[in-house]
């Protein structure tokens, strides 16, 4: 029955950007071991070199300069090479090179300095791609593990630490039990349709619900499962109560990576299994896709919980861990309005403009924090801001830019995104998500404006540290946030060719 | 010859020239190059007015139309008709005017550049007075009513900054210096304000500022001026034809306004009403007139004239004596067809110019500074031209111009002379007697300070007397012939056409040449004869011969000045020199210009009169007078005292002024300031009305609503929030199974939700 297909059937090419940054880190697995610990800096640089060689393989892609393979689909139809993917890709490796950057010095001065630490991030990295490149449903789980396994690992890389470990084993046992309601959601899918191939998948949904059969419970039942597996990842109300907690005990690069990354393929997977398997799944002809209602639900819980718990948080990476939360709604939003017929593209572009713009802002906070945070992990709380600005004055120029990004003013990357978002909901007619999103912007005004009243106006001792590495990395997020903010066709050019139609 | 026509637009280039050299080169040329530069220029125009002068009489005095180069679109206005070139007018009148500017203004420049020797900014000096130089060529040369005005403009900007080029002396004076400059301008201003809306009427009714357009001929009235005397002027072409020969296409202002004449009956439409065209002519010359009595000091404007000698004496004899003042008179003489049209403005024109001649005579009596008798003079002599064309005798009064630009600018360059020598004296005293002199104010301008200088400064006396001589008009000085003219003219008016305004400004003007007589005498009395009075007086020394030079020159052209107009009928110097030389010369471009006979009564009693006053005068000032002069011989004798305080204090003009213009004016404009704009409008409209309305809404805005209202109500949501908030935090323990206990809802939650229409289906809901 399975026929072993021949290499040249699999098309690897088309996988190059991924393939590439696994096969590199797996050499660089054993090159480690030939590099003395005091000299990782030279692991650094050659995992910054293979996430550099993937980034340019993307983007070349991406550019349509180059064509990898031959057509989209590699390795026996589980494996799609669109732009989707390609805008994915650059996300995600753009996020693992920040990554890099700001945890190199972190991990010197605290002696984490490990080769693990950044190959580890290579391969959560390809998850990450993976989960924006899969055409079956199989591949979005085992991505999910290839994603999760390492930023399990990654947060209690301080080992010794309590908060590390304690945080690494909430991650790891919450995660182990929403991997189970994934593949039991695949699993139950799989029983109606009788095919894990997103495609197929989609045919076969029509029908389903065209006969009106009890294999639409399934669908629906099994649609439901695959939204909590999947909303633990990005951090969903109500399956984020692990954020907070891991966040604040993971070390911070590790969150500032994590942070970004978990949610590129998060959304990545929820895009191409909502907005493009389960787009069918329409009870009447011309209603929206039965599942929309329940994530513009949860995108509405998400937005009020995330925004409104994080105005009394006291810690700084307590309130942006809350504030990742907010950030999950507001995209939820946009793979919402991915369930009205005709806006899955749109809002498949919606979701990667806020990504990315996500990725600068998100990242360069958490560098920004990582810059503060003492040896012992302390000095993270709101207090410790006052007084940064005198002291440092550029990066608290960096961190009010992060700070006014992260709210959606104008001239920032994050304005751009929201205002992608929210015009996609306003088409989808899902107006109540989009008053509700923007009225929860206005609130989330209240604690980002804090972080830069506290900097500029009050009388303090803020002090922070920037290496080299850590203030490349916080100044190139401030310059891509202002660059993509002021400049928004770049954002939205980029994403413009993203389609999820296919065979129709 | 004709070809000299084209060389038009070097009068004016060259002197602009001149004045860009200096301005830029000025500081390194040093005085020398300097004032050859500028004296250079000035030739350089002169000589340019000469070969016109030799192309007119070549060409049969026929008028042409240069255009300048470059500026012959000057302003177009397509889409309103408008269009006006920069041309310039070569006619008899242009180049009289152009020969008098230039060649007394080159003599002044030469004498200028002895009398400003020292000064620290004497490139400056002659950069003004080249430019003074191009506007008064653009006022005289030009085509048009526009091209007068830029000149007239020009001039009175030249004469605000010459009049207060010592504007930095020290000790107040420069204060004073930069008043009079200020006063002259600012009086100007109200004449130029008639003079501009006169030229908007002009355009308004004629369509163009053109006087006569290229190829146009002036017409002239069959009747032709004086029938008394034989015509001197033949017409080239019978008057019909000439108006066949008028062209046919848009005429001149001046031609125009004769065809309309003829015709009679035209109006003028204003928009909102009409008025006739004679009307509209009487409204234009009066606004003409006014104009003209303030750039040639008439009443009432006169009064910046005798404050501006506060400039350098060069700047008195060319701008405000020679020159510039006399622009009133040009401008009324080019526009004779318009006054002669109008009776009315006649009328005023004579009175005007008699009573302002009779005045500023009286004043003049009363003054004891050198320069201030001087522009009384001056003032008195220009009413004596406006007098003139208010009673049509435009040659005559053309002819007065010319020999008072002779005799005036010798007697201001001899005062100057005087003004020197007598500084000079007071430098040698000091110098002395060590410094204690300079702690006492010596006034080198005083007459009482003089005395005795005949000896001291021969040349100076002897030019001084011809000019005093041809000033009183004592025969055959030239003011004698163009005075007479005047004077015969006026009583004419008044004979022939039975026009009181004839009669009235007969006596006026006579009187006045009486005065003149007088004041003069006194003047040369007081400076030159009996014995010095002081010690600078004593001291005194000629001046050099870069000054004395032009006095000559002045003197010479005084004497023999008046032989280019001798009346008809004059014994022996008629046949001699021809009679109406100007008269004919000037009737090709002035229409209305007609010739005056000699009448030798008149001309007797005149000359009688004048040598009669003199002979009083030198009693009054005699020799023993002048030793121990205290008092004026006037002031002293009861008699007489009362009339000479009121000409010493110039009839109270300035203070009638101050008290019922410029107070009243300061004082109004206090209460607009004050009052209307700060107390009612800023405190009461803005900061009452406006800013304290907006204020109180405000602030009901911000307490009741905005603070009590919808603050409290966003407090309150921001309460709930912090509360929420608050309680929502309690959920998050810390302990896995909590977490997962939330998970495993959630997903029912979800699962839920997401069948909820299906269960509804189900349940028949």
């Amino acid at each position: 029955m399975f026929e072993v297909p021949s290499l040249s059937d699999l098309n690897v090419g088309a996988t190059l950007p991924v393939t590439l940054l696994a096969l590199g880190a797996c050499v660089l697995l054993v090159v480690d071991l030939f590099i003395p610990r005091e000299r990782k800096s030279i692991t650094a640089w050659l995992t910054a070199i293979g996430i550099g060689v993937s980034l340019v393989f993307s983007l070349l892609s991406l550019s349509g300069a180059v064509e990898f393979g031959s057509g989209e689909l590699a390795f026996s139809d589980m494996y799609r090479a669109d732009r989707l993917t390609d805008t994915i890709n650059v996300a995600a490796l753009i996020t693992a090179l920040l990554g890099v950057m700001v945890a190199y010095d972190y991990l010197e001065r605290t002696r984490l300095q490990r080769g693990e630490y950044y190959i580890l991030l290579m391969f959560s990295a390809a998850g990450a791609m993976l989960m924006g490149a899969a055409n079956d449903l199989v591949i979005v789980f085992i991505a999910l593990e290839l994603l999760s396994i390492p930023l399990y690992i990654l947060s209690g890389f301080r080992r010794p630490q309590e908060a590390s470990e304690e945080s690494a084993m909430k991650y790891f046992l919450l995660g182990a039990f929403a991997s189970g309601f994934l593949i039991y959601g695949i699993a139950l899918i799989y029983g109606a349709t009788g095919t894990t191939n997103l495609p197929e998948v989609w045919d076969a949904v029509a029908g389903v619900v065209a006969e009106d059969s009890a294999a639409k419970f399934l669908v629906m039942i099994g649609a439901g499962l695959v939204l909590a597996g999947l909303g633990f990842k990005v951090a969903a109300v109500p399956f984020h109560m692990w954020t907070p907690d891991v966040y604040q005990g993971a070390p911070t690069p590790v969150v500032a990576y994590m942070s970004v990354a978990a949610k590129i393929g998060g959304f990545a997977a929820l895009v191409r299994v909502f907005g493009m398997g389960l787009s069918t799944f329409v009870l009447e002809s011309g209603a929206p896709a039965a599942w929309q209602d329940t994530i513009w639900l949860v995108a509405v819980l998400t937005m009020l919980l995330g925004n409104v718990v994080a105005i009394v948080q006291s810690d700084l990476k307590r309130l942006l861990a809350y504030s990742t939360i907010a950030h999950a709604g507001y995209i939820l939003i946009a793979v919402a309005a991915a369930g009205t017929a005709g806006l899955e593209d749109t809002a498949a572009q919606a979701v990667v403009i806020y990504l990315i713009a996500y990725a600068f802002t998100n990242a360069g906070a958490f560098a920004v924090i990582t810059a503060m945070e003492k040896d012992d992990a302390s000095n993270t709380s709101l207090d410790a801001l006052r007084g940064l600005a005198s002291r440092c004055p550029w990066l608290a120029a960096a961190m009010a830019v992060f700070m006014l990004s992260l709210t959606g003013i104008p001239l920032t990357a994050g304005f751009v995104g929201k205002w992608f978002v929210f015009k996609v909901a306003l088409q989808a007619d899902l107006v109540a998500a989009a008053v509700v999103g923007v009225l929860t912007s206005a609130v989330s005004a209240y604690y980002y404006l804090r972080v830069v009243w506290m900097m500029y106006f009050e009388e303090g001792e803020g002090d922070a540290a920037t290496p080299p590495a850590l203030a490349w990395a916080i100044g190139v997020a401030a310059v891509g946030t202002l660059v993509l903010g002021a400049l928004p066709y770049l954002l939205s050019d980029m994403a413009r060719e993203i389609t999820l139609a296919f065979g129709g | 010859m004709e070809n000299f026509y084209n060389l038009v637009p070097l009068i004016v280039i060259i002197p602009a020239i001149g004045l860009l050299i200096n301005l830029f080169a000025g500081k390194y040329l040093g005085e020398k190059g300097v004032g050859i530069v500028a004296v250079g220029a000035s030739t350089g125009a002169f000589l340019v007015s000469v070969l016109l002068w030799i192309a007119l009489v070549d060409t049969g005095f026929e008028a042409a139309v240069v255009n300048m180069p470059l500026l012959d679109g000057w302003i177009r206005i397509p889409s309103a008709g408008v269009e006006i070139p920069w041309q310039f007018r070569v006619d008899t009148l242009s180049v009289t005017m152009m020969l008098v500017v230039t060649g007394v203004g080159t003599l002044i420049h030469l004498y200028a550049v002895g009398y400003m020797h020292g000064d620290e900014r004497f490139p400056r000096f002659f950069v003004y007075m080249n430019l003074f130089l191009v506007f008064m060529l653009t006022l005289v040369s030009g085509n048009n009513f526009l091209m007068m005005f830029v000149g007239w403009e020009g001039v009175g900007l030249c004469s605000y900054l010459l009049i207060g080029f010592w504007f930095d002396k020290p000790g107040g004076e420069g204060w004073r210096n930069s008043d009079a400059a200020r006063k002259a301008f600012i009086v100007n201003r109200v004449g130029d304000f008639g003079l501009v809306l006169g030229v908007l009427i002009t355009f308004w009714t004629f369509g163009t500022l053109d006087y006569y357009r290229p190829h146009e001929e002036p017409l002239h009235v069959a009747a032709h001026g004086a029938e008394e005397s034989a015509p001197v002027f033949a017409p080239d072409v019978p008057e019909a034809e000439a108006v066949e020969h008028a062209p046919s296409g848009p005429l001149g202002v001046f031609n125009q306004a004769h065809l309309w004449l003829e015709e009679g009956g035209h109006r003028v439409d204003f928009g909102l009403f009409s008025m006739s065209f004679e009307a509209t002519l009487t409204v234009i010359t009066l606004l003409f007139l006014l104009g003209a009595t303030g750039k040639s000091a008439q009443i009432p404007l006169f009064v910046w004239l005798p404050d501006a000698m506060a400039g350098p004496t060069p700047v008195s004899a060319l701008i405000h004596a020679a020159t510039m003042v006399t622009a009133g008179v040009y401008m009324m003489v080019r526009s004779n067809v318009f006054f002669h049209a109008s009776d009315t403005t006649s009328f005023v024109v004579t009175l005007i110019g008699a009573t302002t001649a009779l005045m500023a005579g009286f004043i003049a009596m009363g003054q004891w500074d050198i320069k201030k008798v001087l522009a009384y003079s001056t003032v008195s002599q220009l009413g004596f031209m406006v007098a003139a064309v208010g009673v049509g005798a435009y040659a005559a009064a053309m002819f007065h111009l010319v020999t008072h630009a002779f005799f005036k600018a010798l007697l201001f360059l001899g005062s100057g002379s005087v003004i020197h020598g007598v500084e000079h004296g007071h430098h040698h005293v000091a110098h002395a007697h060590g410094d204690e002199h300079h702690a006492e104010p010596f006034d080198p301008q005083d007459i009482r300070n003089m005395g005795g200088l005949r000896h001291r400064m021969p040349v100076t006396y002897w030019t001084y007397l011809i000019g005093m001589l041809a000033l009183a008009g004592v025969i055959p000085f030239a003011g004698f012939w163009s005075k007479d003219e005047i004077l015969l003219d006026t009583l004419k008016l008044g004979t022939e056409q039975g026009r009181l305004d004839g009669y009235v400004g007969f006596v006026l003007l006579l009187v006045a040449a009486v005065f003149t007589a007088f004041y003069m005498t006194r003047q040369v009395a007081l400076v030159f004869w009996g014995a010095p009075r002081t010690e600078a007086a004593a001291h005194a020394s000629e001046s050099s011969p870069t000054m004395t030079v032009p006095l000559v020159i002045l003197a010479v052209l005084s004497v023999i000045g008046g032989f280019m107009n001798i009346p008809d009928g004059f014994p022996v110097l008629g046949s001699l020199f021809g009679v109406h030389e100007l008269t004919s010369w000037l009737e090709h471009s002035v229409v209305y210009a007609h010739a005056g006979s000699f009448n030798f009564l008149l001309a007797t009693a005149a000359v009688l009169l004048a040598l009669a006053a003199i002979y009083a005068g030198r009693l009054v000032y005699n020799d023993r007078v002048l030793r121990t002069l205290r008092l004026d011989p006037l002031e002293a004798d009861p008699r007489t005292s009362r009339a000479f305080a009121l000409a010493n204090a110039k009839l109270y003009w300035d203070e009638f002024y101050f008290k019922y213009i410029v107070y009243p004016f300061r004082d109004a404009a206090h209460w607009l300031a004050d009052r209307l704009d700060w107390a009612f409008w800023h405190d009461f409209v803005h900061n009452e009305v406006i800013y304290g309305t907006f204020q109180r809404a405000t602030r009901v805005l911000t307490e009741p609503v905005d603070r009590g209202l919808i603050d409290r109500a966003f407090n309150a949501i921001g309460e709930a929030i912090r509360a929420a908030a608050a309680r929502l935090r309690t959920i998050q323990t810390g302990y896995v199974r909590t977490y997962a206990l939330s998970v495993l809802f959630g997903a029912l939650l979800v699962m839920f939700i997401i069948l909820l229409p299906v269960i509804r289906e189900l349940l028949g809901m």
